[in-house]
C-alpha cells in the first residue's frame, strides 16, 4: 500500500516535469562501465531519437488529419488515391536513414566481436541454477549461486519482505572478481540447458550452450560491483541465478587471488581430518540449502512427478555407496555433484540427507573417504557459506 | 437466424441443419467462420486468464501465488493459447466469413476439408490444454520449446508435440483452402489486382503457412525422437547442436509472427477508407509491400538469436536484412496516413480501433527497428523490452484489428447494430489500459529486467505494479466486448441495419451489396459488377 502511494506521488512529480525520480525509477538503458557499453548506449539513443522524430512527424500528420479532415467539421473528402512520386520519396528517405543507422551499428558490432589479445581468460559455465567460474590462468575455480537471504525470502509465502533484503535476487554467495584495466576474455558454456550470462553494465549478454564455447570480452575502467542475471529461460529457478561481478584494482585483485589460493589449501587440509557426525550434519544442512533444496525442497519432500522426495527415499536410506554414486555422477536432471562439491561439502551433505530431512540411518561419510573419489574434481573449492 | 431473405439473391432452399448437428457437420463457410471466431474468443479469455495469473504474480516482488515451475507453464501456455488458439483461428474465421463474399464466390473451394480443419483445431487445442493436468505439469520451456530445457518436460512433452502436429495440419488445410478458393472461385470480373486487400494479405499469409508449418512440425518431431528414440539432433554429446533447433524454429517462427500481422494489414486497409470516405492510397504498393514483407520474413530469422554466438558475418547479414523490413512496413503506415489525409472522417468504433492499430503498431515497429540493431540487441534481448515490443505488435495491433473487424462486420453478419456507446467505451478502456499495461515494460527491459522470471529485484517493483494494474483493467474490459457481441447477436440496439451498414460502403466491397444479415448462401451466381473504390473508382 505504501509503495502504491509512493508510486502515485512519484508519477505526479514526473508529470510536473521535475524528473527527480530518475535514479530510483530507471527508465532508460544504463550507460555501463566499458567503452563498448557506452557505444551501445549511444547507438541506442541515436536510434531512439530517430524513431521519436519519425514518430512525431508521422503521428503529427495523422493527428492533424484526424482533427481537421473530419466529416463533422464539414470537410469534403478528396479523391486522390495514388502518386508514384510520393511512394518513391517515402521509400528512399527511410532507406537513407537506415544506412545512416547501419554504419555505426556495424562499427560497434565489429568491436564487440574482437576477443583477440586478451590479458586473461575466465571460463563461465551455466548450471541449473548457478554459475561456475574458472580462472584459466590462475587455477581458481568456484561456483556462484543466489545468496542465502534472497533465497529464503523468495520462497512462496516466505513472509519476508523483499525490500528488506539487500540486493534482493541480485546477490550471490561468491561473486566473480576481475581486475580493472585488463582485457578479459570470457569463454561460455553450459552443463545442462541453455543459459545466458548478462551484466547490463558490461553492455552485452551471451548465451551459454551445452557442448559449445562462446566468446565475449570486457575491459572495465572503474572498480565497482556490477550485477546481472541469467537471461535465457533455463527452468524453474531461471529467475534466481544472479551474477555479481566485482572489479578491483590490480593490487586488490592480486590480494584476492592469494586469498583464494590460501582458502583452497585450508579446504584440502580440512578434508584430511576426522569430522564428527554433528559437525557434518551442521555443515551438510547449509550445503543442502544451497545445492539441493531448490529441487528436493527444504524439507526433502521433493516435487511429485518432477523431483523425487529424499525423505524416506530408497536411495537415501539404502546403501551408502549407492547414494554416493548417484550424487557423484548425477542421473537425468540430477547434476553430477562430484564436479561441484568439495570433499567436505560432499561428505557433509550425504551425511545430512541420511540423518536429517526425517531420515535416521545413523551412518557417517568422512571427507577423507570421499577425497580419492573426487580425483577429477577441483581442489580449490571454497566454503559455500562464505561471502 | 432467418434464412428467408427477400431480394435479388438466388435460393435453392438449403437452410442450415437443425440443432447442434448444424455446427458439427456444417460445410457452410459462414457457419465455419462463426465456429472459428467463437473458439478464438473463448481461447482469448483462457489465454487472458493465464496472462492475469502472470501479472498477478508480478504485481509485487516476492512469490505470492504460484510456484516458479507453474509460472513458467503459464508463460508457455499463454503464448501457445494466444498464438494458436486465439489470433490465428480468429483470422481464419474472418477469412471464412469474408473471402468468399469479397470475391463473389458461393463458398470455400473445399468445404468438407474446411469442416475438418476446424475440428482438428479443436482437437489440438483440447490436447494442449490437457497437458495442464498431467504429471510434471504443462510445458514450461517457453512457447519456443528450446532444447535441452524442453526435454525436461514431464509427461506433457509428447502430447504437446502431437498437439502442434494437429494444429499445424489444421492450419495447412485452412491455408490450402484459402488459396484454392482465391485462385478458383473468384467471380470472373474479380481479377487479382481488383481483389480487396484483405483477400490479398490472406492469400500471402496462406502461402507463408504452407511453407512454415511443416518446418515447425519437423522441429518438434526431432524433439520427440531426441527424447524417446535416442537421436541427438540437438545434443552436442551425440554430434548435434541445440542452436540448430533455434534456427529451425525461427525459420518457422519469424514468418509465423507475420501470419498474425499480415491479415491485420488487410483489415486496416479495408476499414480506414470506408470511414475516411476516400479510396485507399496506393493499392498496388500495398500489395507489393505485403509480398515484400512476406518474402523478407523468410530471410531474417536469426535476429531472434543475435546472442547465440553466430559468426560476425552472420550477425551483420541478419542485422541488415532485418532493417530492410522497416521500408515496406513504413510504406504501409505512410499509405494509411495518406488515406486519412483530406478525407471526411468519422470515428465509429471500427475506425477508432483501426487508427489505434496504426499508431500502436508503428510503436511496435519502432522498437522492432531498435532491436534489429545487433549490438543494441545484446542489451535488449530476452528482457521486458522485447516483451513490450511483441505485445505492441500483437495486442494493440492484431487483437485491436480483430476487434475492429468484429465491430465492422458484425452488423453485416447478424443484421443487428451493436451499441455504439458501449463500443466506444470498450475502445477507450482498451486503448488506455493496453498502454498502461505494456508501455512501462519498455522501461523495465531497459532497466535490466529479464523476461520469463516469476520474481524480480525491488527496483523493478513500481513499473511492474503499474503494468499489472493495466493488465487487469484491460482483461476485464474485454468482458464488455463479450457482452456487446452477445447483445448484438441477440438483437443489438433493435435498429435494422441496411445492406450497406456504413455510409457508401457499397462502393468499397462486394459484401455491402448483399442484404444484412448475410443470407446463408450468397453469390450462387457470380456478381458482374465489382466495387472498385480501392482502385480509385475506375
Amino acid at each position: 500500500m505504501k509503495r502504491t502511494t509512493q508510486l502515485f506521488a512519484c508519477l505526479s512529480l514526473m508529470a510536473a516535469g521535475l524528473g527527480t525520480a530518475q535514479a530510483e525509477y530507471a527508465l532508460n538503458l544504463m550507460k555501463g562501465v566499458t567503452r563498448v557499453s557506452n557505444d551501445i548506449y549511444d547507438l541506442h539513443m541515436l536510434i531512439l531519437w530517430i524513431c521519436v522524430f519519425i514518430g512525431i512527424a508521422v503521428f503529427g500528420v495523422m493527428f492533424y488529419s484526424i482533427y481537421f479532415h473530419r466529416k463533422s467539421r464539414g470537410h469534403k473528402a478528396a479523391q486522390f488515391h495514388e502518386s508514384t512520386k510520393v511512394e518513391i520519396i517515402w521509400t528512399i528517405i527511410p532507406t537513407v536513414i537506415l544506412i545512416g543507422m547501419a554504419i555505426p551499428a556495424t562499427k560497434t558490432m565489429l568491436e564487440l566481436d574482437d576477443t583477440a589479445e586478451a590479458d586473461m581468460s575466465i571460463k563461465v559455465t551455466g548450471w541449473q541454477w548457478k554459475w561456475e567460474y574458472e580462472y584459466l590462468d590462475d587455477d581458481i575455480h568456484f561456483f556462484s549461486s543466489l545468496d542465502e537471504a534472497s533465497n529464503k525470502a523468495r520462497q512462496l509465502g516466505s513472509g519476508i519482505d523483499p525490500a528488506t533484503v539487500p540486493h534482493y535476487l541480485l546477490n550471490v554467495d561468491k561473486p566473480l572478481v576481475i581486475p580493472t584495466k585488463k582485457k578479459i576474455r570470457f569463454l561460455f558454456t553450459a552443463a545442462d540447458v541453455l543459459h545466458s550470462w548478462w551484466v547490463p553494465d558490461l553492455g552485452w549478454k551471451k548465451d551459454t550452450i551445452p557442448g559449445f564455447i562462446n566468446e565475449a570480452w570486457t575491459y572495465v575502467e572503474k572498480p565497482g560491483t556490477y550485477r546481472g542475471q541469467c537471461a535465457e529461460l533455463c527452468g524453474k529457478d531461471h529467475g534466481f541465478m544472479p551474477i555479481v561481478v566485482i572489479a578491483k584494482e590490480q593490487a586488490d585483485y592480486d590480494k584476492w587471488v592469494q586469498e583464494q589460493k590460501a582458502a583452497a589449501e585450508a579446504e584440502s587440509s580440512a578434508a584430511g581430518r576426522e569430522w564428527s557426525k554433528d559437525e557434518l550434519i551442521a555443515k551438510g544442512q547449509t550445503v543442502y540449502a544451497n545445492n539441493c533444496a531448490s529441487c528436493h525442497m527444504a524439507n526433502g519432500e521433493g516435487m511429485p512427478g518432477t523431483f523425487p522426495a529424499l525423505t524416506g527415499s530408497s536411495v537415501v536410506i539404502g546403501d551408502l555407496d549407492n547414494e554416493v554414486q548417484l550424487v557423484m555422477n548425477g542421473k537425468g536432471m540430477m547434476p553430477a555433484f562430484g564436479q561441484m562439491l568439495s570433499a567436505v561439502d560432499f561428505a557433509a551433505v550425504i551425511t545430512f540427507t541420511r540423518n536429517g530431512l526425517g531420515n535416521n540411518v545413523g551412518d557417517v561419510l568422512q571427507p577423507s573417504t570421499v577425497q580419492p573419489l573426487l580425483a577429477n574434481s577441483p581442489e580449490d573449492e571454497d566454503e559455500d557459506d562464505e561471502g | 437466424m432467418s434464412a428467408v431473405i427477400a431480394g435479388h439473391d438466388e435460393h435453392h432452399g438449403h437452410g442450415p441443419e437443425k440443432g447442434i448437428l448444424r455446427w458439427i457437420v456444417t460445410t457452410n463457410h459462414k457457419d465455419i467462420g462463426t465456429l472459428y471466431l467463437v473458439t478464438a474468443l473463448a481461447m482469448f479469455f483462457v489465454g487472458g486468464a493465464m496472462a492475469l495469473v502472470i501479472r498477478a504474480e508480478l504485481f509485487e516482488p516476492g512469490l505470492q501465488f504460484v510456484e516458479p515451475q507453474f509460472f513458467n507453464s503459464m508463460v508457455t501456455m499463454h503464448a501457445l493459447v494466444m498464438v494458436f488458439g486465439a489470433v490465428m483461428p480468429a483470422f481464419v474465421g474472418l477469412a471464412n466469413w469474408m473471402i468468399p463474399v469479397m470475391i463473389g464466390a458461393p463458398d470455400m473451394a473445399l468445404p468438407r476439408m474446411n469442416n475438418m480443419s476446424f475440428w482438428m483445431l479443436v482437437a489440438g487445442l483440447l490436447l494442449i490444454s490437457s497437458t495442464l493436468f498431467m504429471e510434471g505439469g504443462a510445458p514450461a520451456a517457453g512457447w519456443t520449446f528450446y532444447p535441452p530445457l524442453v526435454l525436461q518436460t514431464g509427461n506433457a512433452l509428447p502430447f504437446a508435440v502431437f498437439a502442434v502436429h494437429l494444429l499445424g495440419i489444421s492450419s495447412i488445410m485452412g491455408a490450402i483452402n484459402i488459396i484454392a478458393t482465391i485462385f478458383n472461385m473468384r467471380a470472373p470480373a474479380m481479377t487479382l489486382m481488383k481483389m480487396p486487400l484483405f483477400v490479398w494479405t490472406w492469400m500471402i499469409t496462406a502461402f507463408l503457412l504452407i511453407a512454415i508449418m511443416p518446418v515447425f512440425a519437423g522441429a518438434v518431431t526431432m524433439l520427440l525422437t531426441d527424447r524417446f528414440f535416442d537421436t541427438s539432433f540437438f545434443d552436442a554429446a551425440g554430434g548435434g547442436d541445440p542452436v540448430l533447433y533455434q534456427h529451425i524454429f525461427w525459420f518457422f517462427g519469424h514468418p509465423e509472427v507475420y501470419v498474425m500481422i499480415l491479415p491485420t494489414f488487410g483489415v486496416a486497409s479495408t476499414i480506414i477508407p470506408v470511414f475516411a470516405r476516400k479510396p485507399l492510397f496506393g493499392y498496388t504498393s500495398m500489395v507489393f509491400a505485403t509480398a515484400t514483407i512476406a518474402f523478407l520474413s523468410f530471410i531474417v530469422w536469426s535476429h531472434h538469436m543475435f546472442t547465440v554466438g553466430m559468426p560476425i558475418s552472420g550477425e551483420l547479414y541478419f542485422m541488415y536484412a532485418t532493417m530492410l523490413i522497416a521500408i515496406p512496413t513504413g510504406v504501409k503506415v505512410f499509405n494509411w496516413t495518406a488515406t486519412m489525409w483530406k478525407g471526411a472522417m468519422t470515428f465509429e468504433t471500427p475506425m477508432l480501433f483501426a487508427i489505434a492499430f496504426v499508431v500502436l503498431f508503428t510503436m511496435g515497429g519502432f522498437t522492432g527497428l531498435m532491436m534489429a540493431i545487433a549490438p543494441t540487441d545484446f542489451q535488449y534481448h530476452d528482457t521486458y523490452f522485447i516483451v513490450a515490443h511483441f505485445h505492441y505488435t500483437l495486442v494493440p495491433a492484431s487483437i485491436f484489428i480483430l476487434m475492429a473487424a468484429t465491430y465492422f462486420w458484425l452488423p453485416k453478419w447478424t443484421g443487428h447494430m451493436y451499441d455504439e456507446k458501449l463500443g466506444k467505451l470498450h475502445f477507450w478502456l482498451s486503448a488506455v489500459s493496453v498502454n498502461i499495461l505494456f508501455f512501462p515494460q519498455h522501461f523495465l527491459g531497459l532497466a535490466g529486467m529479464p523476461r520469463r522470471i516469476p520474481d524480480y529485484a525491488v527496483q523493478f517493483a513500481d513499473w511492474n505494479m503499474i503494468s499489472s494494474i493495466g493488465a487487469f483493467i484491460f482483461g476485464f474490459s474485454q468482458l464488455l466486448f463479450l457482452y456487446i457481441v452477445i447483445k448484438t447477436i441477440r438483437g443489438g440496439t433493435g435498429e435494422r441495419v441496411t445492406s450497406e451498414v456504413w455510409e457508401d460502403a457499397r462502393k468499397h466491397g462486394l459484401e455491402w451489396t448483399l442484404p444484412s444479415p448475410l443470407p446463408y448462401h450468397t453469390f450462387s451466381t457470380p456478381p458482374t459488377k465489382i466495387p472498385t473504390e480501392h482502385l480509385g473508382g475506375h
